[in-house]
Parts: structure tokens; C-alpha cells; sequence
């Protein structure tokens, strides 16, 4: 370890939007400090923040979708993926109307994945069903 | 865009030594040094080398302070022939002399680039010693160890005085962050981390044993860098707490953890009990 540096971001998690500093060495996340002075937390994390380093290089972290055929589930392009969800979606609403289908969108993306969500519910589905895993 | 930090005050100018000693000595005295980088107006650590020492921050933070120390043990422990220099406050030494004393950093191989605190922060810390042994930079502030809280504390009735703790740590919130950043806590397995002591995703934690166990643990340990109580979200005054658990320390052995690399710590010393008696 005769690197290591700190870079400051926003913790991931929540939408309170904590100020973090990832802790970098090798090439890898080696720990989080909470960002001193922030204007949001000065120098506070919760322990989702404290630990938010962990799921990074973790394992059993996701790292392609998934597709359920019959019984087994099977690994799946971006693509086929997304293809398959839009049509059962819209097959949804066609069959029972907009307001059958709802939309979390998530603290964890950026504020204009967030507003893209939001007009994809309300002007592309119609519907006004969304909330976001954020709710504090 | 927010600027950090701009609040900083008088303390503005208090660095070039240290920077100036830092460019000298790094690819020559040592390989590394452990200093600060401005970004987006907030002080952040970094380690340098000769490449980008040259970013190194040309003042040094007023107020920000970060686990020096226990970045110094992770550094040496990675690679132990570094040859390594640091920015410390009279709190990091403490905290760096405590470590050495237990095995976990090796004073020998560190340059100690010395930072006394300004007069504003060293009050609001109380700290005994707001500088460390060698200083290069900034006016010694007078360092005076507040057990103000403590007496306060203790002036009043035992169930007054126990209500005022557990309402306190009622509000814990279990980030850890306590233990987290506090430069004397490197154990691999820590007793905070077993279930049958501290439940997990019970909240607040089980009454006291969460923050007694931190507090036994401090004891001859502690080097009151007051860093756990500034990470707290909820405002613990964990600090108040540990000065007690040192109070006693201290009152009985004489020894005050970090004050000096002679003095023997009482929990590396196996004694009779007339030696405490």
C-alpha cells in the first residue's frame, strides 16, 4: 500500500445526501471516513454509510441481469432484459390500465435518472404510482 | 457549487513550513508523506509522493481533523519499509505514541511534521496538549485538559446521574462510527461485533452494554482525541465519558495514555495488587 488516497463523494445510500470520503489504495476501496466541515453531515455517517465500501468488490454482488425461464433462472443481456420487462409491462397496462403498474425508483441513482423515472411514469405509462426507496 | 471550509478564520497562513519541509524531504528523506489536499475547498487526506507533492495543500486545515493515525498503522502494516512522514497534531503523536507502545506502528521510521492546533480549536477540544513534541509550525496554544463535564457530572445524585447517561445513549444510533475512527481501536475481532453482546439491527443498543464495553476498552487507551464525539450523528459526549474511564486510570497508575513513549502502559504490565492498592 504505497498509494492511498481519499476522494469525496456522496453517500449512496439515502437521500439525505452525506458527504463521504472513499479511501483508496491499490486500486481498491479500502474504508470510508465521514467528510469533515460537510454541509450536510459535517463529519457523520450512519452505518450504512460507514459500511458503504463493503458491497463495492463484494461477491455476491449482481452483476448481470437475471432471467427466469420455467424453473431455472438464467444470466441475461442488458438488452433482453429490458426487452422483456417493457413488453409484460405494457402487456400490464394494456390488459388493466395504467394504475396497475407502479415505479420505485431509488436514493442510489442520480437526480436526473430520478426526474427521467418520473416522466417515464407519469407522460410514457400514465400513471402517478412511483416512489423511491429513499423514503425517510 | 458549496465551498467548504470557508468559515476558517485567522488560521489561514499556518502552513507553509510544514509544506515547505514536506517538498524538501519527500524522494530523499523519506519516501511518502501523509498530508492533505485541497478539493473543492475541503482539506482531504492523501499520501504523496515526489510525483504530486507539489499538490500538497499549502495551508494545513484549521479545524478538519481525520484519523491520522490509524492511517499510519494501515500504511506501515502494508508495507513496513516505507519510509514515511506525517502532519500531526498533539493528538495524533498521542495517538501514534500509544500504538507504538502496543506494537502496532513504528515511531523509528516516521518523520513527525508538527502542527500545534490555534487557540480556537484547542479550547472547544479541552485538550491537555493541543501540539506535539516538535513543533514546525503554528503557536503553541495553552493546553488545559477540560473535566469540566466530568465534575459537573459527578456533582449530581447517582439516579440523576445515570438517567442524564441512558437518555443519552437511548439516542445511539449504532453507525459505529465511534469505533470506527477512533485511531486506538485496530483489534481484527472486536467484541461490538458479536451478537450475543450487541444484537444486531436491535436499536438503540442494549442498555449499557454497547457503550460500557467501548468504554472499558478505552481505559489506558484513550488518548482523547475527541474524534469519536465528533463523529457521532446524535452527539454522544463520549468524550466526557472516556475522560472519566482515564480520570480513573490516571488517578491510580499516574499514567496518562500518549503522554510519553517511556512511561509503561499499567495494561502492558503484569502486577500484584499491591501495585494498585
Amino acid at each position: 500500500m504505497t498509494d492511498y488516497r481519499t476522494v469525496p463523494t456522496i453517500c449512496p445510500y439515502c437521500g439525505t445526501g452525506c458527504g463521504m470520503l472513499l479511501e483508496v489504495s491499490g486500486g481498491e476501496l479500502i474504508g470510508i471516513l465521514p467528510q469533515k466541515g460537510h454541509p450536510v453531515s459535517d463529519g457523520t455517517l450512519c452505518v450504512k454509510g460507514w459500511t458503504s465500501h463493503e458491497f463495492v468488490g463484494s461477491s455476491r454482488r449482481l452483476t448481470s441481469p437475471t432471467i427466469r425461464r420455467g424453473e431455472a433462472a438464467g444470466e441475461a443481456s442488458i438488452d433482453e432484459a429490458i426487452g422483456l420487462v417493457a413488453r409484460e409491462l405494457w402487456r400490464v397496462v394494456d390488459e388493466h390500465g395504467p394504475d396497475s403498474v407502479a415505479f420505485i425508483c431509488s436514493a442510489k441513482c442520480t437526480n436526473e435518472e430520478n426526474y427521467l423515472v418520473g416522466k417515464l411514469a407519469r407522460a410514457v405509462v400514465g400513471t402517478n404510482n412511483i416512489d423511491h426507496c429513499a423514503r425517510l | 457549487m458549496v465551498v467548504l471550509g470557508q468559515s476558517r478564520s485567522e488560521e489561514k497562513d499556518i502552513v507553509s513550513k510544514i509544506t515547505d519541509k514536506a517538498r524538501d524531504i519527500t524522494g530523499k528523506e523519506v519516501d511518502r508523506v501523509l498530508a492533505y489536499r485541497l478539493e473543492e475547498g475541503s482539506h482531504i487526506p492523501h499520501l504523496f509522493s515526489a510525483q504530486d507533492i507539489e499538490q500538497m495543500a499549502e495551508e494545513y486545515p484549521a479545524q478538519e481533523r481525520y484519523p491520522v493515525a490509524s492511517m499510519v498503522r494501515r500504511l506501515q502494516a502494508a508495507d513496513p519499509g516505507i519510509r514515511l512522514a506525517v502532519v500531526v497534531r498533539g493528538c495524533d503523536e498521542r495517538a501514534l505514541i500509544e500504538l507504538a507502545k502496543q506494537g502496532q506502528v513504528d515511531l523509528e521510521r516516521l518523520v513527525l511534521l508538527g502542527l500545534a492546533c490555534g487557540e480556537e480549536l484547542a479550547g472547544a477540544c479541552g485538550c491537555s496538549q493541543p501540539y506535539p513534541s516538535e513543533v514546525l509550525e503554528g503557536e503553541k496554544a495553552e493546553g488545559d485538559l477540560d473535566l469540566g463535564m466530568v465534575e459537573k457530572l459527578e456533582g449530581l445524585p447517582p439516579g440523576e446521574r445515570l438517567d442524564y447517561w441512558l437518555s443519552r445513549f437511548n439516542t445511539c444510533v449504532k453507525c459505529f462510527g465511534c469505533r470506527n475512527v477512533c485511531p486506538l481501536c485496530y483489534c481484527k475481532e472486536c467484541a461490538l461485533d458479536e451478537p450475543e453482546l450487541v444484537e444486531p439491527g436491535e436499536l438503540p443498543p442494549r442498555l449499557p452494554v454497547f457503550h460500557l464495553v467501548r468504554a472499558v476498552d478505552m481505559a489506558g487507551r484513550c488518548v482523547d482525541c475527541g474524534l469519536c464525539e465528533e463523529a457521532c450523528p446524535v452527539g454522544i459526549p463520549l468524550r466526557t465519558l472516556y475522560r472519566k474511564v482515564g480520570e480513573a486510570v490516571e488517578s491510580r497508575f499516574d499514567y496518562r495514555p500518549g503522554r510519553s513513549l517511556e512511561e509503561e502502559s499499567p495494561l502492558a504490565v503484569l502486577g500484584t495488587e499491591e501495585d494498585v492498592s
